[in-house]
């Protein structure tokens, strides 16, 4: 039975849309095996050790992602502090994300896709205002993803800063221009996150409908996490 | 119990009060009250209508609360200071600096003269509104206890080697604010540039008396770290006096040169008028 309803188109994939469900990157045993949504939050706690696989399930589909010391949640995902410790702005296998007391949270220890973004910060429902006109100002958006899972978790607002985008892609050009460009991921494409410490991940499949960088079809994520 | 070498300077309440009020002396880094007092006035500003004069130390740090329209201005003395800077909207703490729209809205990774400082509600906090020097840095934030502990050997803030985030708590805690209020900064005085495979290339300091003009667009809660750098390269810590003047202005106008530079930035502008008129502010 289909639903009549007068809110405004939300954004979904085509139903012959390529779709690769892959697997986890890395052996071990499955602990965890989930399927996202298009458009929906979710959020998991890996404990210290075990690996967390994204599959980015229909290709270029962004899968914006926070951190947090799951005994201390005001340690947190610092995309500066990991920027800063590396002494690079891209995110690439053996990239240790560090929290905002400069210490390792998880360290990426499988990557599909040549560099992975974490500069290109989380579409808002405000900031959509900015980038694309006031008119998209009842759409979805990371934001709010972050904003309703986090308070299942007892954060808000302030327990949100810039975050790592899974399967973007975000240079800076010479002259310091940035920006999302053409993805370089794939259905299937994944990474592979090993936890430092009981870290809790919260992921927003990202809503955005105004970007041409995954051709305004968003598609699912699965998230794998695998103890070895 | 032992008076040392003190001789008998606190025998007595008399004795104390009277060794506390000889201690007073001029620092090289010290506020200065009123402002008007100020031994660096800004060229061109009468020093009777400053509103804060303000010499923070080496591994210092200053926390503002500032008007709507205050233009506020912060000075690199010897070229060795490195502004570590985050502001809050002072009437809604959870709107702060928002590193990652700051870079992405205007498509400009880089901090310059009329670059808006973002918040990740699609408002200016604060505008770039004038910049002598060109060596800033919006990637790394201030730095963090782990880094100074690994780089210096110390990241206490009564140590030798501060971190600049150990700085910003403090200076948070003055308003109320906590570790998770506390976002990514940005650096001024100390520059990074990004080379083609991501490297962060080091360009370090313009040199001495280079300022950079920060225009407050709502009511802020400023707080600067003036603490070295993550990326400098010297293994020593070296941080110089930091220079801060503030004076009243007016906040930007949907007609100013910045609002008017680009669409984004013209619908940030629109949405802070509009937000600061609803709000009475
Ligand atoms: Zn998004």
């Amino acid at each position: 039975m289909s639903l009549t309803t007068t809110v405004p188109p939300r954004p979904v994939h085509a139903p012959d849309s390529p779709l690769d469900w892959s697997g986890p990157l890395v052996p071990g045993r499955v602990v965890l095996d989930e399927r996202v949504a298009p458009r929906a939050a979710w959020s998991g706690v890996v404990a210290t050790g075990d690996v967390l696989t994204i599959v980015d399930v229909g290709g270029n589909q962004s899968a914006d992602c926070l951190l947090y010391a799951a005994d201390d949640t005001a340690e947190r995902y610092s995309a500066a502090d990991t920027i800063a410790w590396q002494g690079n702005v891209y995110v690439r296998t053996g990239t240790v994300l560090r929290s905002n007391l400069g210490r390792p949270l998880m360290t990426v220890a499988g990557n599909e896709v040549d560099r992975q973004d974490t500069i290109g910060g989380a579409c808002g429902k405000e900031s959509n205002t900015l980038r694309y006109g006031h008119h998209t100002a009842y759409q979805h958006a990371c934001r709010e993803n972050f904003l309703a899972e986090a308070a299942r978790h007892g954060l808000g607002v302030r327990d949100l800063v810039s975050n790592l985008n899974w399967f973007m892609n975000v240079p800076v050009e010479a002259d310091g221009s940035l920006g999302i460009v053409d993805g370089m991921s794939a259905p299937g494409k994944r990474v592979a996150l090993r936890a430092e410490r009981d870290v809790l991940v919260v992921v927003s499949n990202c809503p955005q409908m105004n970007n041409p960088c995954n051709d305004f079809s968003c598609t699912p994520l699965r998230m794998i996490v695998t103890s070895p | 119990m032992t008076t040392g070498g003190r001789e008998g300077a606190l025998a007595d309440v008399g004795r104390a009060r009277a060794d506390a009020r000889g201690r007073a002396a001029v620092s090289a880094w010290m506020p200065y009250l009123p402002p008007a007092d100020t031994p660096y006035p800004p060229e061109g500003i009468d020093p009777a209508t400053l509103t804060w004069a303000e010499t923070v130390a080496p591994g210092g740090y200053t926390h503002l609360r500032v008007a709507r329209g205050t233009r506020l201005r912060l000075e690199d003395a010897d070229g060795e200071a490195c502004a570590s800077v985050l502001v809050h909207n002072a009437v809604e703490p959870g709107e702060r600096l928002n590193v990652a729209d700051t870079q992405k809205i205007p498509w400009q990774a880089y901090l310059g003269a009329g670059h808006p400082l973002l918040s990740g509600d699609g408002r200016v906090l604060a505008t770039i509104v004038a910049d002598t020097s060109g060596r800033h840095d919006a990637f790394c934030g201030a730095s963090s206890d782990a880094w100074n502990e690994a780089k210096y050997g110390d990241a206490a803030a009564e140590g030798p080697s501060p971190s600049g985030h150990a700085l910003l708590r403090l200076a948070g805690a003055k308003h109320g604010l906590e570790t998770r209020d506390l976002p990514p900064a940005v650096s001024f005085f100390k520059g990074v540039r990004v080379a083609a495979d991501g490297t962060l290339e080091w360009t370090g300091s313009a040199g001495p008396g280079r300022r950079v003009d920060l225009l407050a667009e709502l009511p802020l809660i400023v707080l600067i770290a003036n603490a070295p750098h993550p990326r400098d390269p010297r293994p020593d810590y070296v941080a110089g006096p930091l220079r801060v003047h503030a004076w009243r202005s007016r906040p930007t106008a949907l007609d100013d040169a910045v609002a008017v530079a680009s669409p984004e930035r013209e619908r940030a502008y629109r949405n802070t008028i509009a937000y600061a008129g609803l709000a009475g502010l």
